[in-house]
Protein backbone atom coordinates (compact mmCIF):
# COMPACT_ATOMS: atom_id res chain seq x y z
CA UNK A 1 0.00 0.00 0.00
CA UNK A 2 2.71 2.42 1.05
CA UNK A 3 4.76 1.62 -2.03
CA UNK A 4 1.66 2.17 -4.16
CA UNK A 5 1.20 5.63 -2.65
CA UNK A 6 4.71 6.78 -3.50
CA UNK A 7 4.61 5.46 -7.04
CA UNK A 8 5.46 8.42 -9.34
CA UNK A 9 2.21 8.20 -11.28
CA UNK A 10 0.10 8.12 -8.12
CA UNK A 11 1.98 11.12 -6.75
CA UNK A 12 1.47 13.01 -10.01
CA UNK A 13 -2.24 12.21 -9.96
CA UNK A 14 -2.54 13.34 -6.35
CA UNK A 15 -0.83 16.65 -7.05
CA UNK A 16 -3.08 17.26 -10.07
CA UNK A 17 -6.21 16.45 -8.05
CA UNK A 18 -5.12 18.83 -5.27
CA UNK A 19 -4.42 21.66 -7.71
CA UNK A 20 -7.73 21.24 -9.54
CA UNK A 21 -9.71 20.96 -6.29
CA UNK A 22 -8.15 24.19 -5.12
CA UNK A 23 -9.07 25.80 -8.43
CA UNK A 24 -12.66 24.55 -8.05
CA UNK A 25 -12.79 25.93 -4.49
CA UNK A 26 -11.45 29.37 -5.51
CA UNK A 27 -13.94 29.49 -8.39
CA UNK A 28 -16.83 28.71 -6.04
CA UNK A 29 -16.02 31.42 -3.44
CA UNK A 30 -15.87 33.16 -6.01
CA UNK A 31 -12.67 35.22 -5.90
CA UNK A 32 -13.74 37.12 -9.02
CA UNK A 33 -16.66 36.98 -11.42
CA UNK A 34 -14.01 36.62 -14.12
CA UNK A 35 -12.68 33.41 -12.57
CA UNK A 36 -14.68 30.31 -13.54
CA UNK A 37 -14.55 27.06 -11.56
CA UNK A 38 -12.59 24.09 -12.76
CA UNK A 39 -15.72 22.17 -13.73
CA UNK A 40 -17.18 25.11 -15.68
CA UNK A 41 -13.90 25.43 -17.52
CA UNK A 42 -13.83 21.73 -18.33
CA UNK A 43 -17.37 21.74 -19.65
CA UNK A 44 -16.53 24.81 -21.77
CA UNK A 45 -13.46 22.97 -23.02
CA UNK A 46 -15.53 19.93 -23.90
CA UNK A 47 -18.04 22.13 -25.69
CA UNK A 48 -15.32 23.80 -27.74
CA UNK A 49 -13.77 20.46 -28.66
CA UNK A 50 -17.19 19.05 -29.58
CA UNK A 51 -18.26 21.96 -31.80
CA UNK A 52 -14.90 22.02 -33.57
CA UNK A 53 -13.97 25.58 -32.63
CA UNK A 54 -10.84 24.33 -30.85
CA UNK A 55 -9.65 22.22 -33.76
CA UNK A 56 -10.28 25.12 -36.12
CA UNK A 57 -7.91 27.53 -34.38
CA UNK A 58 -4.97 25.29 -33.47
CA UNK A 59 -3.32 25.03 -36.89
CA UNK A 60 -2.87 28.82 -36.89
CA UNK A 61 -1.09 28.66 -33.51
CA UNK A 62 0.97 25.58 -34.21
CA UNK A 63 2.39 26.82 -37.48
CA UNK A 64 4.58 29.64 -36.08
CA UNK A 65 5.15 27.66 -32.88
CA UNK A 66 6.55 24.55 -34.55
CA UNK A 67 8.54 26.42 -37.19
CA UNK A 68 9.96 28.69 -34.47
CA UNK A 69 10.83 25.78 -32.20
CA UNK A 70 12.53 23.81 -34.97
CA UNK A 71 14.57 26.86 -35.99
CA UNK A 72 15.57 27.73 -32.44
CA UNK A 73 16.39 24.11 -31.53
CA UNK A 74 18.59 23.45 -34.55
CA UNK A 75 20.23 26.86 -34.58
CA UNK A 76 20.37 27.06 -30.79
CA UNK A 77 22.04 23.69 -30.27
CA UNK A 78 24.47 24.39 -33.12
CA UNK A 79 25.40 27.80 -31.67
CA UNK A 80 25.65 26.44 -28.14
CA UNK A 81 27.81 23.46 -29.07
CA UNK A 82 30.05 25.67 -31.19
CA UNK A 83 30.41 28.17 -28.35
CA UNK A 84 31.24 25.34 -25.97
CA UNK A 85 33.97 24.04 -28.28
CA UNK A 86 35.44 27.31 -29.40
CA UNK A 87 36.61 29.99 -26.99
CA UNK A 88 36.37 32.76 -29.61
CA UNK A 89 32.78 31.89 -30.43
CA UNK A 90 32.07 31.89 -26.70
CA UNK A 91 33.46 35.41 -26.31
CA UNK A 92 31.38 36.57 -29.22
CA UNK A 93 28.14 34.71 -28.53
CA UNK A 94 27.72 34.27 -24.79
CA UNK A 95 27.06 37.95 -23.92
CA UNK A 96 24.44 38.26 -26.68
CA UNK A 97 22.43 35.31 -25.41
CA UNK A 98 22.83 36.19 -21.74
CA UNK A 99 21.43 39.67 -22.49
CA UNK A 100 18.65 38.20 -24.62
CA UNK A 101 17.71 35.78 -21.89
CA UNK A 102 17.19 38.53 -19.34
CA UNK A 103 15.71 41.09 -21.74
CA UNK A 104 11.98 41.87 -21.51
CA UNK A 105 11.17 40.24 -24.82
CA UNK A 106 7.53 41.28 -24.84
CA UNK A 107 8.82 44.83 -25.19
CA UNK A 108 10.70 43.86 -28.35
CA UNK A 109 7.61 42.55 -30.11
CA UNK A 110 6.44 45.96 -31.39
CA UNK A 111 9.92 46.36 -32.86
CA UNK A 112 9.62 43.00 -34.65
CA UNK A 113 6.19 43.97 -35.96
CA UNK A 114 7.62 47.25 -37.19
CA UNK A 115 10.40 45.46 -39.04
CA UNK A 116 8.64 42.32 -40.32
CA UNK A 117 4.96 43.24 -40.43
CA UNK A 118 2.08 41.40 -38.84
CA UNK A 119 2.49 38.12 -40.70
CA UNK A 120 3.95 34.73 -39.94
CA UNK A 121 7.57 35.96 -39.91
CA UNK A 122 7.08 38.16 -36.85
CA UNK A 123 5.36 35.35 -34.97
CA UNK A 124 8.07 32.83 -35.83
CA UNK A 125 10.68 35.35 -34.69
CA UNK A 126 8.83 35.93 -31.43
CA UNK A 127 8.82 32.20 -30.71
CA UNK A 128 12.50 31.96 -31.64
CA UNK A 129 13.80 34.84 -29.55
CA UNK A 130 11.89 33.50 -26.57
CA UNK A 131 13.07 29.92 -26.97
CA UNK A 132 16.60 30.28 -28.28
CA UNK A 133 18.62 31.90 -25.46
CA UNK A 134 17.97 29.16 -22.93
CA UNK A 135 18.63 26.45 -25.54
CA UNK A 136 21.93 28.05 -26.55
CA UNK A 137 23.11 28.69 -23.01
CA UNK A 138 22.28 25.17 -21.85
CA UNK A 139 23.99 23.55 -24.83
CA UNK A 140 27.04 25.73 -24.28
CA UNK A 141 27.27 24.99 -20.55
CA UNK A 142 26.74 21.27 -21.16
CA UNK A 143 29.54 21.05 -23.72
CA UNK A 144 31.83 23.05 -21.44
CA UNK A 145 31.28 20.60 -18.61
CA UNK A 146 32.18 17.39 -20.42
CA UNK A 147 34.19 15.43 -17.83
CA UNK A 148 37.93 15.89 -18.45
CA UNK A 149 38.68 12.19 -18.08
CA UNK A 150 36.11 11.40 -20.77
CA UNK A 151 37.88 13.78 -23.16
CA UNK A 152 41.26 12.31 -22.24
CA UNK A 153 39.80 8.86 -22.84
CA UNK A 154 38.71 9.90 -26.34
CA UNK A 155 42.14 11.33 -27.09
CA UNK A 156 44.15 8.46 -25.66
CA UNK A 157 42.13 5.92 -27.66
CA UNK A 158 42.94 7.98 -30.77
CA UNK A 159 39.52 9.44 -31.48
CA UNK A 160 39.52 12.10 -34.18
CA UNK A 161 38.11 15.49 -33.21
CA UNK A 162 34.91 14.64 -35.08
CA UNK A 163 34.57 11.31 -33.26
CA UNK A 164 35.20 12.92 -29.88
CA UNK A 165 32.50 15.54 -30.56
CA UNK A 166 29.90 13.13 -31.94
CA UNK A 167 30.54 10.08 -29.77
CA UNK A 168 31.57 11.66 -26.47
CA UNK A 169 30.85 15.37 -26.09
CA UNK A 170 27.32 15.47 -27.52
CA UNK A 171 25.99 12.36 -25.74
CA UNK A 172 27.62 13.54 -22.50
CA UNK A 173 25.98 16.94 -22.95
CA UNK A 174 22.60 15.60 -24.03
CA UNK A 175 20.85 15.66 -20.62
CA UNK A 176 21.59 19.36 -20.15
CA UNK A 177 20.92 20.15 -23.82
CA UNK A 178 17.53 18.46 -23.42
CA UNK A 179 16.83 20.36 -20.23
CA UNK A 180 17.44 23.50 -22.31
CA UNK A 181 15.16 22.22 -25.06
CA UNK A 182 12.35 21.59 -22.58
CA UNK A 183 12.72 25.07 -21.07
CA UNK A 184 13.01 26.51 -24.58
CA UNK A 185 9.85 24.70 -25.69
CA UNK A 186 7.97 26.11 -22.70
CA UNK A 187 9.24 29.59 -23.57
CA UNK A 188 8.27 28.98 -27.19
CA UNK A 189 4.67 28.23 -26.20
CA UNK A 190 4.61 31.46 -24.22
CA UNK A 191 6.10 33.26 -27.23
CA UNK A 192 3.46 31.87 -29.59
CA UNK A 193 0.60 33.04 -27.37
CA UNK A 194 2.29 36.39 -26.73
CA UNK A 195 2.61 36.90 -30.49
CA UNK A 196 -1.07 36.17 -30.97
CA UNK A 197 -2.05 38.52 -28.19
CA UNK A 198 0.27 41.35 -29.18
CA UNK A 199 0.70 41.15 -32.97
CA UNK A 200 -2.52 39.89 -34.55
CA UNK A 201 -5.22 37.83 -32.88
CA UNK A 202 -5.13 34.45 -34.61
CA UNK A 203 -5.36 30.88 -33.40
CA UNK A 204 -5.67 30.18 -29.72
CA UNK A 205 -4.70 33.75 -28.90
CA UNK A 206 -7.76 34.91 -30.82
CA UNK A 207 -9.93 32.49 -28.86
CA UNK A 208 -8.55 33.89 -25.61
CA UNK A 209 -8.96 37.55 -26.60
CA UNK A 210 -12.39 37.10 -28.15
CA UNK A 211 -13.86 35.19 -25.21
CA UNK A 212 -12.38 37.70 -22.81
CA UNK A 213 -13.98 40.59 -24.72
CA UNK A 214 -17.43 38.98 -24.61
CA UNK A 215 -16.96 37.92 -20.97
CA UNK A 216 -17.15 34.18 -21.68
CA UNK A 217 -14.55 33.53 -19.04
CA UNK A 218 -15.04 29.78 -18.88
CA UNK A 219 -14.21 29.51 -22.60
CA UNK A 220 -11.26 31.85 -22.19
CA UNK A 221 -9.82 29.70 -19.41
CA UNK A 222 -10.56 26.57 -21.40
CA UNK A 223 -8.46 27.96 -24.25
CA UNK A 224 -5.59 28.76 -21.86
CA UNK A 225 -5.94 25.35 -20.27
CA UNK A 226 -5.77 23.60 -23.63
CA UNK A 227 -2.51 25.28 -24.63
CA UNK A 228 -1.00 24.34 -21.27
CA UNK A 229 -1.98 20.72 -21.82
CA UNK A 230 -0.33 20.79 -25.23
CA UNK A 231 2.82 22.31 -23.74
CA UNK A 232 3.04 19.59 -21.09
CA UNK A 233 2.47 16.80 -23.63
CA UNK A 234 5.02 18.30 -25.99
CA UNK A 235 7.66 18.57 -23.28
CA UNK A 236 6.97 15.00 -22.13
CA UNK A 237 7.44 13.71 -25.69
CA UNK A 238 10.70 15.62 -25.91
CA UNK A 239 11.94 13.89 -22.79
CA UNK A 240 11.05 10.48 -24.21
CA UNK A 241 13.02 11.18 -27.39
CA UNK A 242 16.08 11.90 -25.30
CA UNK A 243 15.90 8.50 -23.62
CA UNK A 244 15.29 6.89 -26.97
CA UNK A 245 18.13 8.43 -28.96
CA UNK A 246 20.83 9.47 -26.53
CA UNK A 247 20.48 7.88 -23.16
CA UNK A 248 19.43 4.22 -23.39
CA UNK A 249 20.90 3.84 -19.90
CA UNK A 250 18.16 6.00 -18.40
CA UNK A 251 15.45 3.80 -19.87
CA UNK A 252 16.80 0.98 -17.74
CA UNK A 253 16.01 2.80 -14.51
CA UNK A 254 12.63 4.10 -15.64
CA UNK B 1 69.41 7.46 -9.17
CA UNK B 2 71.60 6.86 -12.20
CA UNK B 3 72.94 3.79 -10.43
CA UNK B 4 69.41 2.48 -10.13
CA UNK B 5 68.74 3.11 -13.80
CA UNK B 6 71.91 1.30 -14.78
CA UNK B 7 71.12 -1.72 -12.68
CA UNK B 8 67.91 -2.07 -14.68
CA UNK B 9 69.60 -1.80 -18.04
CA UNK B 10 72.02 -4.55 -17.09
CA UNK B 11 69.09 -6.85 -16.41
CA UNK B 12 67.90 -8.97 -19.29
CA UNK B 13 64.47 -7.53 -20.34
CA UNK B 14 64.64 -4.87 -23.05
CA UNK B 15 63.25 -1.43 -22.38
CA UNK B 16 59.68 -0.69 -23.47
CA UNK B 17 59.32 2.88 -22.28
CA UNK B 18 62.14 5.29 -21.65
CA UNK B 19 61.68 8.66 -19.99
CA UNK B 20 64.63 10.96 -20.60
CA UNK B 21 65.25 14.16 -18.62
CA UNK B 22 61.58 15.07 -18.58
CA UNK B 23 60.63 18.34 -16.91
CA UNK B 24 57.06 19.50 -16.65
CA UNK B 25 56.14 22.98 -15.50
CA UNK B 26 52.41 23.68 -15.51
CA UNK B 27 51.13 27.05 -16.68
CA UNK B 28 51.31 29.17 -13.56
CA UNK B 29 54.76 27.91 -12.65
CA UNK B 30 54.05 24.73 -10.67
CA UNK B 31 56.90 22.32 -11.29
CA UNK B 32 55.44 18.82 -11.39
CA UNK B 33 58.51 16.99 -12.72
CA UNK B 34 62.14 18.03 -12.66
CA UNK B 35 64.62 16.34 -15.00
CA UNK B 36 63.11 12.89 -14.54
CA UNK B 37 64.81 9.90 -16.12
CA UNK B 38 63.43 6.40 -15.74
CA UNK B 39 63.11 3.24 -17.80
CA UNK B 40 60.38 0.63 -17.87
CA UNK B 41 61.34 -2.95 -18.85
CA UNK B 42 59.21 -4.83 -21.35
CA UNK B 43 56.66 -7.36 -20.15
CA UNK B 44 56.80 -6.27 -16.52
CA UNK B 45 54.57 -4.36 -14.20
CA UNK B 46 56.34 -1.32 -12.84
CA UNK B 47 54.67 0.78 -10.16
CA UNK B 48 55.15 4.48 -9.73
CA UNK B 49 54.78 4.89 -6.01
CA UNK B 50 55.03 8.05 -4.02
CA UNK B 51 53.25 10.56 -1.84
CA UNK B 52 50.81 12.96 -3.43
CA UNK B 53 52.49 15.81 -5.25
CA UNK B 54 55.42 13.77 -6.52
CA UNK B 55 54.19 14.00 -10.11
CA UNK B 56 53.39 10.35 -10.72
CA UNK B 57 50.12 10.99 -12.56
CA UNK B 58 51.78 13.80 -14.53
CA UNK B 59 54.53 11.40 -15.58
CA UNK B 60 51.95 8.79 -16.64
CA UNK B 61 50.01 11.33 -18.70
CA UNK B 62 53.21 12.48 -20.40
CA UNK B 63 53.98 8.85 -21.30
CA UNK B 64 50.41 8.54 -22.57
CA UNK B 65 50.91 11.61 -24.76
CA UNK B 66 48.04 13.43 -23.05
CA UNK B 67 50.40 16.06 -21.65
CA UNK B 68 53.44 17.59 -23.31
CA UNK B 69 56.65 17.74 -21.33
CA UNK B 70 58.17 21.20 -20.96
CA UNK B 71 61.53 19.66 -21.86
CA UNK B 72 62.98 16.18 -22.31
CA UNK B 73 61.35 13.34 -24.20
CA UNK B 74 59.75 9.94 -23.86
CA UNK B 75 60.32 7.02 -26.22
CA UNK B 76 58.21 3.89 -26.55
CA UNK B 77 60.11 1.04 -28.23
CA UNK B 78 62.65 3.65 -29.28
CA UNK B 79 60.12 5.89 -31.03
CA UNK B 80 59.62 9.36 -29.53
CA UNK B 81 56.15 10.10 -28.14
CA UNK B 82 54.40 13.04 -29.79
CA UNK B 83 50.85 12.25 -28.70
CA UNK B 84 48.62 9.33 -27.84
CA UNK B 85 49.49 6.20 -29.80
CA UNK B 86 48.16 2.81 -30.75
CA UNK B 87 50.82 1.01 -28.74
CA UNK B 88 49.65 2.59 -25.46
CA UNK B 89 46.31 2.23 -23.67
CA UNK B 90 45.15 4.13 -20.61
CA UNK B 91 43.14 2.97 -17.61
CA UNK B 92 41.58 5.91 -15.78
CA UNK B 93 41.30 6.54 -12.07
CA UNK B 94 37.60 7.47 -12.40
CA UNK B 95 37.04 4.71 -15.01
CA UNK B 96 36.02 7.23 -17.75
CA UNK B 97 33.23 4.96 -18.93
CA UNK B 98 30.44 6.39 -21.02
CA UNK B 99 27.29 6.13 -18.91
CA UNK B 100 25.07 5.97 -22.00
CA UNK B 101 26.89 2.99 -23.47
CA UNK B 102 26.59 -0.68 -22.49
CA UNK B 103 29.51 -2.64 -21.08
CA UNK B 104 29.99 -4.11 -24.55
CA UNK B 105 30.16 -0.74 -26.29
CA UNK B 106 32.42 0.71 -23.61
CA UNK B 107 34.83 -2.22 -23.79
CA UNK B 108 34.86 -2.04 -27.59
CA UNK B 109 35.09 1.76 -27.72
CA UNK B 110 38.83 1.93 -28.43
CA UNK B 111 38.27 -0.36 -31.41
CA UNK B 112 35.18 1.63 -32.45
CA UNK B 113 37.31 4.79 -32.60
CA UNK B 114 39.84 2.91 -34.73
CA UNK B 115 37.08 2.05 -37.18
CA UNK B 116 37.01 -1.71 -36.55
CA UNK B 117 33.78 -3.27 -37.88
CA UNK B 118 31.07 -3.89 -35.34
CA UNK B 119 30.98 -7.70 -35.38
CA UNK B 120 34.75 -7.91 -35.21
CA UNK B 121 35.16 -5.44 -32.37
CA UNK B 122 32.36 -7.08 -30.40
CA UNK B 123 34.03 -10.45 -30.75
CA UNK B 124 37.31 -9.03 -29.45
CA UNK B 125 35.63 -7.09 -26.63
CA UNK B 126 33.66 -10.15 -25.60
CA UNK B 127 36.87 -12.09 -25.16
CA UNK B 128 38.32 -9.43 -22.85
CA UNK B 129 35.08 -8.89 -20.96
CA UNK B 130 35.32 -12.58 -20.18
CA UNK B 131 39.03 -12.27 -19.33
CA UNK B 132 38.36 -9.59 -16.70
CA UNK B 133 35.54 -11.67 -15.21
CA UNK B 134 32.48 -9.78 -16.43
CA UNK B 135 30.98 -12.65 -18.35
CA UNK B 136 27.26 -12.05 -18.92
CA UNK B 137 27.37 -8.32 -18.11
CA UNK B 138 27.73 -7.20 -21.74
CA UNK B 139 24.31 -5.59 -21.95
CA UNK B 140 24.43 -3.78 -18.60
CA UNK B 141 25.11 -0.07 -18.23
CA UNK B 142 27.87 1.34 -16.01
CA UNK B 143 25.43 2.62 -13.37
CA UNK B 144 24.28 -0.96 -12.84
CA UNK B 145 27.82 -2.07 -11.96
CA UNK B 146 29.82 -1.72 -8.76
CA UNK B 147 33.00 0.40 -8.76
CA UNK B 148 35.19 -2.66 -9.06
CA UNK B 149 33.20 -4.00 -12.00
CA UNK B 150 33.34 -0.61 -13.73
CA UNK B 151 37.11 -0.59 -13.53
CA UNK B 152 37.15 -4.10 -14.97
CA UNK B 153 35.34 -2.64 -17.99
CA UNK B 154 38.03 0.06 -18.15
CA UNK B 155 40.68 -2.67 -18.11
CA UNK B 156 38.85 -4.69 -20.79
CA UNK B 157 38.73 -1.58 -22.99
CA UNK B 158 42.49 -1.09 -22.58
CA UNK B 159 43.24 -4.76 -23.28
CA UNK B 160 40.91 -4.89 -26.30
CA UNK B 161 42.98 -2.41 -28.34
CA UNK B 162 45.92 -4.79 -27.91
CA UNK B 163 48.41 -2.10 -26.94
CA UNK B 164 51.84 -3.20 -25.79
CA UNK B 165 51.95 -0.76 -22.91
CA UNK B 166 49.13 -0.34 -20.41
CA UNK B 167 49.14 2.84 -18.39
CA UNK B 168 47.09 2.59 -15.22
CA UNK B 169 46.40 5.73 -13.20
CA UNK B 170 45.51 4.69 -9.65
CA UNK B 171 43.02 2.24 -11.11
CA UNK B 172 41.86 0.86 -7.76
CA UNK B 173 41.72 4.03 -5.72
CA UNK B 174 37.98 4.46 -6.30
CA UNK B 175 37.28 0.81 -5.49
CA UNK B 176 36.49 -0.52 -2.04
CA UNK B 177 39.15 -2.48 -0.15
CA UNK B 178 37.73 -6.02 -0.50
CA UNK B 179 37.11 -5.59 -4.22
CA UNK B 180 40.53 -4.09 -4.60
CA UNK B 181 42.29 -7.16 -3.16
CA UNK B 182 40.44 -9.46 -5.53
CA UNK B 183 41.19 -7.13 -8.40
CA UNK B 184 44.91 -7.06 -7.54
CA UNK B 185 45.03 -10.84 -7.61
CA UNK B 186 43.27 -10.89 -10.98
CA UNK B 187 45.62 -8.23 -12.31
CA UNK B 188 48.60 -10.50 -11.57
CA UNK B 189 46.92 -13.12 -13.74
CA UNK B 190 46.36 -10.62 -16.56
CA UNK B 191 50.00 -9.45 -16.39
CA UNK B 192 51.21 -13.05 -16.62
CA UNK B 193 48.80 -13.97 -19.45
CA UNK B 194 49.10 -10.94 -21.68
CA UNK B 195 52.85 -10.38 -21.56
CA UNK B 196 52.34 -6.65 -21.83
CA UNK B 197 54.20 -3.82 -20.16
CA UNK B 198 52.22 -2.25 -17.34
CA UNK B 199 52.96 1.11 -15.76
CA UNK B 200 50.92 1.39 -12.64
CA UNK B 201 50.49 4.54 -10.58
CA UNK B 202 49.51 4.03 -6.97
CA UNK B 203 49.84 5.63 -3.58
CA UNK B 204 49.33 2.35 -1.74
CA UNK B 205 52.57 0.74 -0.63
CA UNK B 206 50.97 -2.67 -0.06
CA UNK B 207 49.40 -2.59 -3.50
CA UNK B 208 52.68 -1.67 -5.19
CA UNK B 209 54.63 -4.40 -3.41
CA UNK B 210 51.93 -6.97 -4.10
CA UNK B 211 51.45 -6.41 -7.84
CA UNK B 212 54.80 -5.12 -9.13
CA UNK B 213 57.93 -6.63 -10.57
CA UNK B 214 59.62 -3.35 -9.82
CA UNK B 215 58.65 -0.22 -7.93
CA UNK B 216 59.93 3.22 -8.81
CA UNK B 217 59.82 5.23 -5.63
CA UNK B 218 59.16 8.87 -6.48
CA UNK B 219 59.76 11.65 -4.03
CA UNK B 220 58.52 15.23 -4.19
CA UNK B 221 60.18 18.63 -3.87
CA UNK B 222 62.04 18.33 -6.19
CA UNK B 223 60.34 15.37 -7.82
CA UNK B 224 62.77 12.57 -8.54
CA UNK B 225 63.15 8.80 -8.71
CA UNK B 226 64.71 8.07 -5.35
CA UNK B 227 65.02 4.32 -5.73
CA UNK B 228 64.01 1.34 -7.85
CA UNK B 229 62.91 -1.56 -5.69
CA UNK B 230 62.43 -5.08 -6.99
CA UNK B 231 60.18 -6.80 -4.49
CA UNK B 232 61.49 -10.34 -4.70
CA UNK B 233 58.47 -11.96 -3.14
CA UNK B 234 57.42 -15.55 -3.75
CA UNK B 235 54.67 -15.88 -6.31
CA UNK B 236 54.12 -19.61 -5.90
CA UNK B 237 52.17 -19.27 -2.65
CA UNK B 238 48.54 -18.17 -2.13
CA UNK B 239 47.71 -14.47 -2.12
CA UNK B 240 46.94 -14.60 1.59
CA UNK B 241 50.25 -16.27 2.32
CA UNK B 242 52.03 -13.56 0.33
CA UNK B 243 50.41 -10.88 2.46
CA UNK B 244 51.81 -12.61 5.57
CA UNK B 245 55.19 -13.38 3.99
CA UNK B 246 58.02 -11.74 6.00
CA UNK B 247 59.79 -10.67 2.78
CA UNK B 248 56.62 -8.87 1.64
CA UNK B 249 56.15 -7.21 5.02
CA UNK B 250 59.80 -6.16 5.20
CA UNK B 251 59.63 -4.43 1.83
CA UNK B 252 56.42 -2.64 2.79
CA UNK B 253 58.06 -1.49 6.00
CA UNK B 254 61.24 -0.36 4.23
CA UNK B 255 59.30 1.73 1.74
CA UNK B 256 57.18 3.23 4.49
CA UNK B 257 60.31 4.25 6.40
CA UNK B 258 61.58 5.99 3.29
CA UNK B 259 58.31 7.81 2.67
CA UNK B 260 57.20 8.77 6.15
CA UNK B 261 59.36 11.90 6.32
CA UNK B 262 57.29 13.29 3.43
CA UNK B 263 54.03 12.58 5.15
CA UNK B 264 54.89 13.96 8.56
Amino acid sequence: MASFLIHPWVLRLISVVIAFSFWEYLGRIPISPAFPTFLQTMSALWGMIADGSMAAVYPATFQPLLIGLVISSVLGIACGVFMGLNAKAEWFGAPVFIVLQSAPLAALIPLLTFAYGIGLTSKILTVSIMAMPVIVLNAYTAVRHTPTSMLEMGRSYLGSQRQVILKIIIPAASPVIYAGLRLGAAMGFIGAILAELLITPTGIGDLITYNQSIAEYDKMYAAIFSIMVFAVIFIEILERTEYMFFRPDKRVTQ
Amino acid sequence: MSAAAESISKDAPPIAVSVNNVTKIYPGGVEALNDMTIQFPKGELTSLLGPSGCGKTTLLKIIAGLLEPTSGHVTVNGIPVTGPGKERAFVFQDFALMPWASVMRNAAFGLELQGVAKSERHAIAEKYIKAVGLDGCEKLYPHELSGGMRQRVGLARALAVNAEVLLMDEPFSAVDEQTRRKFQEDLLGVVADEGKTFIFVTHSIEEAVYVSQSIALLLPRPSRVSEIIKPDIRRDITPDAIRRDPVYLDIVERIWQGLRVYVE
